[in-house]
């Protein structure tokens, strides 16, 4: 008995090491795996669960898809925790190619964001200001109606942030709710609280079904949300891969997969939820 | 590494600047989960000293899903209160999800089945001897609670405390019926889950210090009881 064991076990460990050697050999070339950071946007959309089974047929390579905040994405490439970064904060995304820990950025595609509330309207936005993000955020703080915002530093807050500023207004006070969390966890919570909230149009889409709140304004040129990729820099550390990342970008903005993004959406709610644009 | 050492250096800032953040998330984790431990407590801690040392049919298998409850994940429990509190929910029309309240109940469920199924150990393996010697001393029906509650006194506040750390430390429930909201439904556990995902170290890092120190409290408490019974 123990003879047939201990022949098991030897066997095992041989087997073993054969294939993490076969592994070793995979990973030189251009690796098995990458590691995409990218926003809670692009998961909730259902983009990504859309678009990424082509890649990983095409090449073989399975893309893990890390959905944080963008000020989270970038901050694990920053230290080297990504191959790849998907994400929407232009300003942001441009410092940090510019501090070198990313090897450049391009453009791959757009959606817009739109402010989301009530059916009733408390602050009756939708007439006063359809198209005008910047006086309806005014409203609502004049009105102190209930204001869910992301408030995790990600690129929908960051572009949030943005416009309070250009409307003069500092965000504060009982009505104005900061919840922390992804933008599905804060639209259900703007839906419970029958509060406004700004999200990107695609997430929103996406849920509509399960909320009780509809698009108030839109269309307003400041609520164009790019999205841009960057592969991470590989003199972080050894372990990243950055072939395939450079893979990847090269497959994500190839004439075919932008093609792609432009269809995702469109025969379940009659328009595409991201514009590709990539150069 | 150096973002390690960073966080554990901020965090040290952020506490002993009484930075009023972290101190209201604090406070709010402390209130909560101490309300759900006494809502809990106060209806079955006597209930199940009662069943304890009460016959009746059935008590094998009630002693058995007892005990099966009392390991329930706290997600189950936040999804169930989730669900009856929503809009489109049951008891929808209250408005109480994402609120501190919320969490209460959420919280208080959550320790029922631990509340009820410790006192009932307890008192099912040293019960009846109290019981005896206070049924020849004249005792009846509820003053035989009291009775029980005066002798296992030092066992019940050993379980009381135990029911509080598994309320302070968990997380699902209060992130599910809280929402995390800043200011109001924030607490220690889900802010370090939401700090993590922010990339700040530093706050997560003070208040899994926080946490640490006040379990640290409590089995210190616990510990310097055993010594005084023994």
């Amino acid at each position: 008995m123990k003879r047939i064991l201990s022949i098991l076990l030897v066997s095992l460990l041989i087997i073993g090491g054969l294939v993490g050697c076969s592994n070793n050999k995979a990973q030189s070339d251009t690796g098995k795996r990458i590691i995409l950071a990218t926003t809670t946007s692009t998961r909730d959309s259902g983009l990504l669960d859309y678009i990424l089974p082509n890649f990983e047929e095409e090449t073989g390579i399975k893309v893990d898809v890390i959905a944080v905040g963008t000020g989270k994405a970038l901050e694990m490439g920053r230290k080297g925790e990504a191959d790849a970064l998907l994400v929407h904060a232009k300003p942001s995304e441009e410092e940090f190619v510019k501090e070198g820990h990313g090897l450049y950025r391009k453009d791959v595609m757009y959606n817009d964001f739109v402010l989301v509330g009530p059916k009733e309207d408390k602050g009756n936005l939708k007439e006063k200001s359809p198209r005008d993000i910047v006086k309806g955020l005014r409203l609502i703080a004049e009105g102190n109606y209930k204001f869910v915002s992301r408030g995790d530093d990600s690129g929908t807050h960051k572009k949030e942030k943005a416009l309070w500023e250009e409307a003069k207004v500092k965000p504060e006070g009982e009505w104005y709710l900061s919840s922390g969390s992804g933008m599905a966890q804060t639209l259900k919570i703007a839906s419970e609280k029958q509060a406004y909230t700004i999200t990107d149009r695609a997430t929103y889409l996406n849920l509509k079904d399960k909320l009780d709140l509809e698009i108030i304004i839109e269309k307003d040129d400041r609520l164009f949300n790019q999205y841009g990729v960057i592969p991470v820099n590989p003199d972080k550390n050894e372990n990243i891969n950055n072939k395939g990342a450079e893979k990847f970008i090269e497959w994500l903005l190839s004439e075919e997969t932008q093609k792609q993004i432009g269809e995702y959406g469109k025969d379940k709610f009659g328009m595409p939820l991201f514009v590709p644009n990539a150069k | 590494m150096d973002y390690i050492i960073n966080g554990i250096i901020e965090a040290l800032k952020l506490l002993v600047s009484f930075n009023r953040e972290l101190y209201e998330i604090i406070f709010l984790s402390v209130f909560v989960s101490s309300t759900a431990t006494l809502i809990s407590s106060i209806i079955f801690i006597p209930l199940g000293l009662y069943l304890g040392i009460k016959n009746f049919k059935g008590k094998k298998l009630f002693s058995r899903l007892l005990y099966t409850l009392m390991s329930i994940p706290s997600v189950v429990v936040g999804l169930l209160v989730a669900i009856l509190l929503s809009r489109r929910g049951p008891l929808g029309f209250l408005e109480l999800l994402y609120t501190p309240t919320a969490m209460i109940i959420a919280q208080s469920l959550l320790v029922t089945p631990l509340s009820l199924g410790l006192s009932y150990n307890l008192s099912k393996n040293r019960g009846k001897k109290i019981e005896r010697v206070g049924i020849t001393l004249g005792a009846r029906g509820v003053k035989i609670i009291f009775l029980l509650i005066r002798e296992l006194k030092i066992d019940l506040f050993i379980n009381l405390v135990t029911v509080f750390s598994r309320a302070i430390s968990e997380v699902g429930a209060v992130m599910i019926v809280g929402g995390n909201i800043k200011n109001r439904t924030r607490v220690i556990t889900t802010s370090i889950a939401m700090f993590n995902s922010m990339g700040n170290y530093s706050t997560a890092i003070a208040l899994g210090l926080v946490l640490l120190a006040i379990s640290f409290i409590i089995n210190s408490l616990i510990y310097s009881y055993h010594q005084e019974d023994y």
